[in-house]
């Protein structure tokens, strides 16, 4: 039996990280605070690798299932004999995918910021609070009961407020933090109702039993009936709406792309590769109590995700600033990781949406981080976000522009690239379960060829603009994990990776059907020749498209009114007619009781004060008449 | 019964003067006869002791020796009232009792 | 009617008259005087029940001392002459409340009880018997009381005299 104990250092090494860098960072010069932080984060990658071959490799299997394993516990809060709240560490196949991708990531970026973030003030803070939210962020993964993700689910919220308004001096980056953080907030709220339907629904915390599929939690089935759905169909909508929030699902979205205010580093790390994901792991962790107790919820989760994603590509299209632009192609990516859940069912075959979103969560991890920072890297070098004022940039920047290319390639689902196995059988799983959602399946890979070849052609080809001093490329420093990260957008795809990730631990076989891969391969194609033809040279046949979609084209570039819905509806309906009646409620009732209180006592004490006169007669009459009226007690009225 | 006065007559005197007495107390302005009032009630309490003394227990004596100490006691504290009434009088060349009421709230 | 009677009706006559006029009387020497007629009478009483070195000591000390000592201290500290304010209707009211409503009660209380009867007939106190029993430190004996009243009245000397002494300022 192979001891996993030392799991419990791959979350622990940044949080003492960030305790260090945020004390004792500013004693030393900058770029220490920068190598430390890294190197920190290098050992965590190193034992999740470690990790992850000791269990898939090395401890013997179950039957042919992979089982999960504990490899640390402690019991924090007993709150009765069952129902207790514990920190461990949970081994399962998703779980170990999620620390390599973690740590991976975070390692890259950690490294990339060195450079990036060279001469910022702040610079320790900086990597101070990349370690707690990479703490925060394993130690989400790791949760062996819901209420231990719980609190981590919180504390990666409070990380990515802090990073998103890293540069506090300015409005737009604190109120997009605020946005963040209120809106994921507001979706936790969802989240905890949830947890605590299905903890006394079900009587406990713990992951292993909740989801065994024998177990009592799913054997006990329907339940109460509340309004038509079971009580564990509510539980898992609300635990998902907590999900949609933090993967910025529709409606809850709003906050994704004023995210793009923090650093870039922040972007890729937290809002491409691992935050955003939560929500999806949430979903697959939960997996079988969305499939056995609650199909209605896993149909909400598929018309949602599905919707978010065409919704957020259509968006792209239409987005000037390179962030925003790959932003929505998060939530869009994302999107298409939910559906492929809900159109999933459990077991062998069965679960192949399943294992095609943890596929493509794996592959889109390496691809998306590796577009930001290439963005970064852009806009380090001609100091501006917006595509229309680049051009021709191709010729500045080469390691940049084969890197970009490739994870645009990859994204776009060309072979043999890691984004084609993975978007394939997300598009085989939807051609199974039905014809509608496979259809809107290669509409979204369209579009998605579509806007990311249009971002490309916009910055690499084209005219070339008049910059202030000629674009120079990044320093090997920030080149290196672009290099790196490109090695497993490529390359990444090419794992077997239905051997290890399925819904229920049992390794299965993953074929690419011809029927689905050549339609995605041709769309995937077909965008991105259309996008070749409107924007490698300069024309004007994109203006006169836009013109000819007229309101529609206006509506996607405001990207549907939602962010005014949003306000509209938080100020004149709720501040007018909850807030203020709330208000006056505190104001004149609860403060009112307190002041009457002290009032009355006033009152009152002002009028008894009045015994004591000073009057010696009056004493002395209330003397007489309390010792008649004692005397007329005793005498008559107690009959004892 | 003493020679056709039965005790309740005794009694039922000692009482009206007892309760004059604090009807004069209560009223009164001036400390001395406020005194004065004082004295009656003590003298009513006087009777009620000699007439129990004499009408119920003849063979003792408790009750005038009672009245005895009860007289001696109420010269002694007549005499400290007013020596205190005239240290009033100094201070505040009044007597009224309604003007003293330095121990209000 | 016997005389006794007669008797005690004429001296609780003067009492509860006298003492009526002495609490609302509005010439404080016309209520000295009054306070005296009451304490004569009340040594009447005594006089009647066969008490009479007590009622020598009610004469000697309280119409003779204290009410003197009244009378010396009006003339100190008034006006003599002067009319004594009435007071104020709430106050009469209020007052007379409470002391009629005493008064009922205690009346009422006495007239219900039924006091034993006692067959020994007593005649007059002798002086002899008072003597020996003020000086008896045996049982039904008044001789720690006796010390005890001449500390007191003594603590009521000095106390007076030092209360009522002039200052030197």
């Amino acid at each position: 039996m192979i001891n996993f104990g030392y799991t419990v250092w791959i979350v622990l090494i940044p949080f003492f990280l960030f305790i260090l860098i945020g004390f004792f960072g500013n004693k030393f010069k900058p770029i220490v605070s920068g190598i430390v932080g890294t190197s920190g984060l290098f050992a965590s990658m190193v034992l999740s690798y470690y990790t992850a071959y000791q269990y898939f490799f090395v401890v013997p299997k179950l039957g042919d299932t992979f089982q999960k394993i504990i490899g640390y516990n402690t019991v924090w809060l007993n709150l009765t004999e069952k129902l207790h709240i514990d920190l461990g560490v949970l081994l399962d196949p998703i779980s170990v995918m999620m620390l390599i991708v973690i740590t991976t990531v975070s390692f890259m970026v950690h490294l990339y910021s060195i450079g990036y973030m060279q001469g910022e003030k702040g610079y320790m803070r900086f990597f101070s609070f990349l370690s707690l939210f990479s703490f925060s962020m394993l130690g989400l993964v790791i949760a062996t009961n819901i209420f231990q993700m719980y609190i981590f689910w919180e504390l990666v919220g409070v990380s990515s407020y802090l990073l998103i308004g890293f540069y506090y001096t300015k409005d737009t980056a604190v109120a997009a933090s605020k946005k963040a953080f209120i809106v994921t907030r507001f979706a936790d709220l969802g989240f905890l109702i949830g947890i605590l339907i299905l903890s006394f629904t079900t009587g406990t915390f713990d992951f292993i039993t909740l989801t065994d599929p024998h177990g009592p939690a799913i054997m006990m089935g329907g339940g109460i009936v509340f309004l038509g759905l079971s009580t564990m169909t509510w539980s898992m909508i609300f635990v998902f709406m907590g999900g949609a929030g933090k993967s910025a699902m529709f409606p809850l979205h709003i906050w994704l792309p004023d995210a793009m205010e923090g650093p870039t580093p922040v972007s890729a790390l937290i809002h491409a590769a691992t935050m955003v994901v939560a929500g999806v792991y949430l979903v697959a962790r939960m997996f079988p109590i969305f499939h056995f107790s609650a199909p209605v919820a896993l149909d909400v989760v598929m018309y949602v995700g599905a919707f978010s994603s065409i919704f957020a590509a259509v968006i792209a299209c239409t987005q000037f600033d390179i962030k925003r632009v790959l932003a929505y192609s998060t939530m869009s990516q994302i999107g298409m990781m939910m559906f492929a859940l809900g159109v999933s069912g459990y077991g062998e075959e069965a679960g192949l949406g399943f294992m095609a979103s943890m596929f493509h969560l794996f592959t889109h991890a390496f691809f998306k981080a590796l577009l930001f920072l290439g963005a970064g890297a852009i806009i380090h070098a001609v100091h501006s976000n917006y595509m229309n004022e680049m051009g021709g940039l191709r010729k500045h920047l080469p390691i940049t522009h084969i890197t970009f290319l490739i994870a645009c390639l990859s994204i776009a689902g060309i072979p043999p690239l890691a984004g084609f196995f993975s978007k394939d059988e997300i598009l085989a799983a939807s051609q199974g379960k039905s014809m509608f959602i496979f259809i809107l399946g290669l509409i979204i890979s369209a579009l998605t060829a579509f806007y990311m070849f249009r971002l490309y052609f916009s910055i690499f080809w084209g005219k070339e603009q008049h910059y202030h001093h000629t674009p120079h490329e990044a320093p090997k420093v920030m080149t290196i994990p672009l290099m790196l990260l490109s090695l497993g957008a490529i390359f990444a795809g090419l794992l077997p990776f239905a051997s290890f990730v399925t819904s229920d631990g049992k390794p299965m076989a993953m074929h690419i059907d011809p029927a689905v891969a050549i339609p995605a391969i041709l769309v995937g194609v077909f965008g991105a020749l259309t996008a070749m033809v409107f924007y490698r040279k300069e024309t004007n046949i994109p203006e006169k498209i836009s013109a000819a979609l007229g309101g529609f084209y206006r509506a996607a570039f405001r990207k549907f009114y939602i962010d005014e819905l949003y306000l509209f509806i938080t100020k004149k309906i709720i501040f007018n007619h909850v807030s203020r009646p709330i208000a006056w409620f505190d104001r004149h009732i609860v403060d009112g009781s307190m002041n009457g209180i002290s009032y009355v006592t006033n009152e009152v004490s002002t009028r008894i004060k009045r015994f004591q006169s000073g009057q010696l007669q009056q004493y002395a009459w209330v003397f007489v008449t309390g010792a008649v009226a004692l005397a007329l007690a005793f005498i008559y009225l107690w009959t004892n | 019964m003493f020679e056709g006065v039965p005790l309740t007559w005794f009694l039922i005197v000692a009482t009206l003067m007892f309760f004059i007495g604090i009807y004069g107390f209560l009223v009164r302005k001036n400390l001395i006869t406020m005194l004065m009032s004082l004295e009656l009630i003590l003298n009513s309490v006087n009777i009620n002791f000699v007439a129990f003394n004499k009408l119920l227990y003849p063979q003792h004596l408790e009750g005038m020796f009672f009245t005895v100490f009860i007289i001696a006691v109420a010269a002694a504290e007549a005499s400290v009232a007013i020596a205190i009434i005239i240290n009033i009088y100094r201070r505040l060349v009044n007597i009224d009792v309604e003007k003293m009421e330095e121990m209000k709230y | 009617m016997t005389n006794n009677q007669i008797m005690f009706f004429i001296f609780s006559a003067i009492i509860v008259v006298f003492s009526i006029l002495t609490v609302t009387s509005r010439r404080i020497l016309r209520a000295a005087t009054f306070l005296l007629f009451v304490l004569v009478s009340t040594a009447g009483l005594y006089f009647m029940l066969r008490f009479n070195f007590l009622a020598a000591i009610q004469l000697t000390l309280y119409a003779g001392g204290i009410v003197v000592l009244i009378i010396f201290s009006i003339l100190l500290t008034s006006q003599v002459g002067a009319k004594l304010e009435l007071p104020g209707l709430t106050k009469k009211i209020f007052a007379f409340l409470a002391a009629a409503a005493g008064a009922t009660l205690c009346i009422f209380t006495i007239l219900q009880y039924k006091f034993p009867e006692t067959s020994i007939i007593s005649g007059r106190t002798n002086i002899d018997d008072i003597g020996k029993a003020l000086v008896n430190t045996g049982k039904f004996g008044y001789a720690l009381p006796f010390e005890v009243i001449s500390i007191l009245l003594l603590a009521a000397m000095i106390g007076s005299i030092i209360i009522a002494k002039k200052r030197k300022d």
